[in-house]
């Protein structure tokens, strides 16, 4: 039986990298061929650096994705605080509805139909060239929404709620108490937040194929341009690149996740000892006094 | 004070709640608008109408085979596999989610075309093939290539819910059901899997959404030997023949059919439950 599982797990496993082995080998190929391998270079490497629509679609990416997860970051974390404080029972349940709405319909539809919305829009302003950046943040920010949303909520709820109280019983003000207090606690959610939007912003093609223009070109979209010509080399060393930097941060990640898990531990051990010590302590001069109260005796 | 305070923290929502509207709601009236209008703006019902012929009806039918297809594959995989992830001891299991998201963190354009070159005549599988002695295979620009292709791009989401599930099943009642003379069969038919349903039905709705809208993979593995809706949606819109009005409806039908069988689904679960959500 174990072995048969481990025989599994090396196919499936085998089948989610084929592809990718497929991507680092041809990076590294001499020819000009994306089926053939001709020995090894560096070539495409080099040429990545050198082709310069490639690197303004990276940087374009970049821009686009770092402010569209900071500012549905921002709103994200005050919905979710605003939605965990609301009372009124269908006022919420309606909001959790339409937040949700972006993440349940595919996204060919929340493509189109924003760019139907844009093209309206656009018209009605008499605007020529209407979809370009500003579209682009626009369906980001819309469709990262409910994965802040979602990662924020939790963390409230899991919070002790008597905590910003006693805050302001101690003398803070609401404002004080919520950046002092209810942030910190809710931090981890937030970051999680932040990093799903960026890469869900960085990756996303679909959403990004109907509400780009001509004038502000992503790295998918410029992929999927170059694709429908021919594919070169360089995109698979650009892929590469990408690859070993979203592996060298996740490596880094859970190095820092185990070391604050060691902390931790070692914290509670500490904890334990002190306590131990304290009941030492005690009990030592328990024993005094009751020396004493017998010497007096 | 705290009366004060909740208005003022209820409010933070407000923005959250404007931009929904703006974006999220506007654009779908959007959709019906153009669904139910000719290019000139006036009132028709000739889009939804032109849906029921039998070009279109052709490619509703595959789109929804291939993703019911790719979907089954998808859990049939999927289930034995959460289940060994589980059963692994807590480091390994680390390891092994880590190995099952990396994969989506490269763009499904780039695999896709990846596996274009796995499956081509003089690919890699068929030169592999070909030198241990056996026949090369035709793959490429077939309904399983593009079936091969979406269960590539979909499986993780398949993966990682029924695992979620399946890592915080408690290992007592197990153990109980196992004191209490179950088999091993019969703990999982009996223990295991109802309780691992909210992750199933979280994982097909994951694979089968996307699977069912995708429009490049079919395009590059398929060959475009045959249309799904997805393309056909993506040429009224960015294409040479470019048509909102059908495109919209198109759009609203598979909406339509979406919400239909995620209703069927939540038959099974009647209970909200987002255990099953993978947190990536």
């Amino acid at each position: 039986m174990k072995i048969l599982s481990r025989i599994y797990l090396i196919l499936i496993f085998a089948f989610l990298y084929a592809p990718i082995a497929v991507m680092l080998l041809i990076s590294f190929n001499a020819g000009e061929s994306t089926t053939q391998f001709m020995g090894f270079s560096l070539r495409w490497y080099r040429e990545l650096f050198r082709d310069s629509a490639t690197l303004d679609a990276l940087r374009n990416t970049v821009i686009l994705s770092v402010s569209a997860a900071v500012i549905s970051t921002v709103i994200g974390t005050m919905a979710a605080v605003g939605i965990d404080r609301m009372r009124t029972r269908w006022l919420r349940r309606s909001v959790m509805i339409v937040t949700n709405v972006p993440m349940m319909n595919p996204d060919i539809v929340t493509g189109i139909s924003l760019m139907l919305l844009f093209v309206f829009a656009g018209r009605l302003m008499g605007l020529s060239k209407y979809l370009g950046f500003t579209t682009l943040l626009i369906a980001h920010i819309t469709f990262n929404l409910p994965y802040v949303i979602l990662s924020v909520l939790p963390k409230l709820k899991q919070m002790n709620k008597h905590i910003p109280e006693a805050a302001q019983d101690l003398g803070c003000t609401p404002l004080q108490s919520f950046f002092r207090v209810e942030l910190p606690c809710i931090a981890p959610g937030i970051i999680t937040g932040f990093i799903m939007a960026f890469t869900l912003s960085f990756d996303d093609f679909v959403i990004s194929n109907f509400t780009s223009g001509t004038s502000f070109e992503t790295l998918t979209i410029h992929i999927y341009s170059m694709i429908k010509k021919s594919v070169k080399p360089d995109i698979y060393a650009l892929s590469t690149l990408i690859f070993a930097t979203v592996l060298i941060m996740l490596f880094i990640y859970n190095f820092l996740e185990a070391r604050s898990e060691r902390i931790e531990r070692m914290k509670a051990n500490a904890d334990i000892k002190m306590e131990s010590n304290i009941r030492k302590l005690m009990r030592r001069r328990r024993d005094k006094s009751d020396a004493q109260k017998q010497g007096t005796r | 004070m705290s009366g004060k305070r909740s208005f003022w923290q209820r409010a933070a929502a407000a923005p959250h709640m404007v931009w929904s509207v703006l974006f999220i709601i506007a654009p779908l009236i959007f959709v019906l608008y153009y669904s139910f209008t000719d290019s000139q703006g006036n009132f028709t019902l000739d889009n939804i109408k032109s849906i029921f012929n039998q070009k279109y009806v052709v490619i509703f039918v595959n789109s929804v085979t291939l993703a019911v297809i790719a979907t089954l594959i998808c859990l049939v995989i999927a289930y034995p596999l959460a289940y060994i992830f589980s059963r692994m001891r807590e480091r390994w299991q680390k390891v092994a989610i880590l190995l099952t998201i990396l994969p989506l963190w490269m763009n499904f354009l780039i695999t896709t075309y990846s596996w274009m070159t796995l499956l081509e005549d003089t690919g890699v599988i068929n030169t592999i093939l070909k030198k241990i002695g056996l026949n090369p295979i035709h793959m490429i620009n077939t309904p399983g290539a593009v079936v091969v292709g979406m269960v590539f791009c979909f499986l993780p989401y398949m993966i990682l819910p029924i695992y979620s599930v399946m890592a915080g099943l408690d290992v007592q009642l197990i153990e109980a059901a196992a004191d209490l003379g179950c088999n091993s069969f019969k703990i999982l038919t009996k223990v295991i899997m109802p309780m691992s349903v909210s992750g199933v039905v979280s994982g097909i709705t994951m694979v089968f959404v996307p699977s069912i809208s995708t429009f490049f993979i079919s395009q590059k593995l398929g060959g475009g030997t045959f249309q799904l809706i997805g393309d056909t949606i993506e040429g009224y819109f960015t294409g040479t023949a470019i048509n909102y009005n059908v495109g919209a409806s198109l759009s609203l039908i598979l909406m339509i059919l979406i919400l239909i069988s995620m209703a069927i689904m939540n038959r099974y679960t009647d209970t909200e439950d987002t255990k099953g959500r993978p947190m990536l």
